[in-house]
């Protein structure tokens, strides 16, 4: 089971509170976590990655165990923590704005 | 009584104001979706409890929301909104040829006649449609793939299509507009398009008579008159009484024909109200004076209603959207502000209060008569 921490806005359109957790079939990976994500979620389709491309959306970070993830590939295994749930996978708006 | 709901979409949140058909007390409900921009919020005239928002941000993307129950709930429903076949090029601020690239649904408008069926039009420039409550979405490509496309550009604003019009004597007749290509008009409900910008001259392009490039704020009709069409063009209002194959002018003896909205009274096809702004280069009223001018004669002759307008220091914006008629007797007139009050007018505009003062930057409103 992975934890997920999401932003604000997120949690308020995904109708959650606290962490969400998202078990994944294969070996947890940025791309299997986020497709366990969308699917028990489907309002998040979308708000996280591209959904034609599948990119990551420009202002979305991934950090995790106090590294930032955003632009390892999607495909690389999740730090050992993550995958044992001892830390989150944490997504969030990257800050902006003045 | 009849009552009355305002659906106002703010640049933080959207929010529902309501009042029963004296307009006299207000109830402000939201915001719904706080934090997010809510370009437009707007009802289905075929069931008044089906609301659709459109959704987005600069973080997380572009959302719709629908609600059944007239906005007391939501649910996030479609937000795929591809372009269909070839994606092709339009002409970036510079000249150079940029693949079309979606960014944000700036208008919603719901069929007349079934509250599943919803057009949306997007940045850069193209009209979706949905049959199945915003489930899915699918592109009516001829638009977007019209011979002029490749030379469309952005207005300042990005290349959006912000304003559709669905006749309401011919279902198959759309009329769309676009900044900054101009107006549109399809006859087969969007099999093929029209460019119908004869008659506009607009002195920001090099041929001011071009075929398309026209900065096209808003388009306003009446639906006792479905072949009239009115114009808030970037600089300019406008006039056609033949479906758009001819334009005149008619800004008459505006104070400055630049502005963004432009509405028409609900009950008297040539009442038309527009809100000078200064100039392309200053957004605020002219003289820091808030005044809607209003036209009894389809235009040329305009009046100015101040009454509980502010008239001195004020430099807020009225956007493009942000402006609309109820259909009660007499017609209320309502716009939004880009600091944030809303105002209303009950009595077809000869005077205004404010009903709420302090909302984020209004983008849209729009307003529903209640049984």
């Amino acid at each position: 089971m992975i934890r997920v921490v999401l932003p604000a806005h997120l949690k308020n359109l995904a109708h959650v509170t606290g962490e969400v957790r998202v078990e994944v079939a294969g070996p947890p990976t940025q791309r299997e976590v986020l497709d366990a994500l969308e699917a028990a979620y489907p309002m998040l389709l979308g708000t996280i990655r591209d959904r034609h491309s599948g990119k990551r959306r420009p202002f979305v970070r991934f950090y995790a165990c106090e590294l930032d993830l955003s632009n390892e590939s999607p495909d690389d295994p999740l730090p050992e923590e993550v995958v044992a749930g001892k830390e989150p996978f944490i997504v969030l708006g990257a800050m902006a704005g003045g | 009584m009849s009552g009355v709901r305002v659906l106002v979409g703010t640049r933080k949140g959207a929010f529902i104001l309501t009042s029963d058909g004296k307009r006299d007390d207000w109830t402000v409900d939201g915001p719904h979706f706080g934090g997010w921009e809510i370009y437009h919020l707007t009802g289905s005239p075929a069931e008044p409890d089906r609301l659709y928002a459109s959704q987005s941000g600069g973080w997380f993307g572009q959302l719709i929301q629908r609600s059944d129950d007239g906005g007391r709930t939501w649910e996030t429903v479609g937000n795929d909104f591809a372009y269909s076949g070839e994606v092709g090029q339009h002409l970036w601020y510079d000249g150079t040829p940029r693949p079309w690239e979606f960014k944000r649904i700036w208008h919603l408008e719901p069929s007349r006649h079934d509250p599943d069926t919803v057009y949306a039009g997007g940045e850069d420039a193209a009209l979706y449609l949905t049959t199945d409550g915003a489930q899915k979405w699918s592109e009516l490509t001829a638009l977007r793939q019209h011979p002029t496309g490749p030379s469309w550009q952005p207005g300042a604003g990005g290349m959006c299509l912000h304003t559709i019009l669905l006749d309401p004597a011919d279902r198959d007749r759309i009329y769309v507009a676009i900044s900054a290509a101009g107006a549109f008009r399809s006859d087969d409900a969007g099999a093929s398009w029209l460019p119908i910008n004869k008659g506009l001259r607009s002195g920001e392009i090099p041929d001011t008579d071009s075929e398309v490039g026209h900065c096209v704020h808003r388009l306003a009709q009446h639906p006792s008159r479905p072949d009239t069409l009115f114009m808030q063009k970037h600089w300019d209002v406008m006039r056609t009484d033949d479906a758009g194959a001819n334009w005149r002018e008619v800004s008459g003896d505006l104070p400055t024909d630049f502005g963004f909205p432009i509405a028409v009274h609900a009950h008297e096809p040539e009442t038309i109200y527009v809100v000078p702004i200064t100039s392309d280069s200053l957004h605020y009223p002219p003289e820091g004076k808030l005044r809607v001018y209003r036209s009894r004669t389809g235009g040329e002759h305009w009046e100015p209603l101040t009454e509980g307008l502010p008239q001195s220091h004020c430099y807020v914006n009225v956007l493009r959207d942000a402006m609309a008629v109820d259909t009660l007797d007499p017609c209320g007139v309502y716009f939004g502000t880009t600091g944030g009050q809303v105002y209303h007018s009950a009595d077809g505009g000869d005077t205004w209060a404010p009903i709420v003062r302090d909302l984020p930057g209004v983008l849209s409103v729009e307003v529903q008569v209640l049984p």
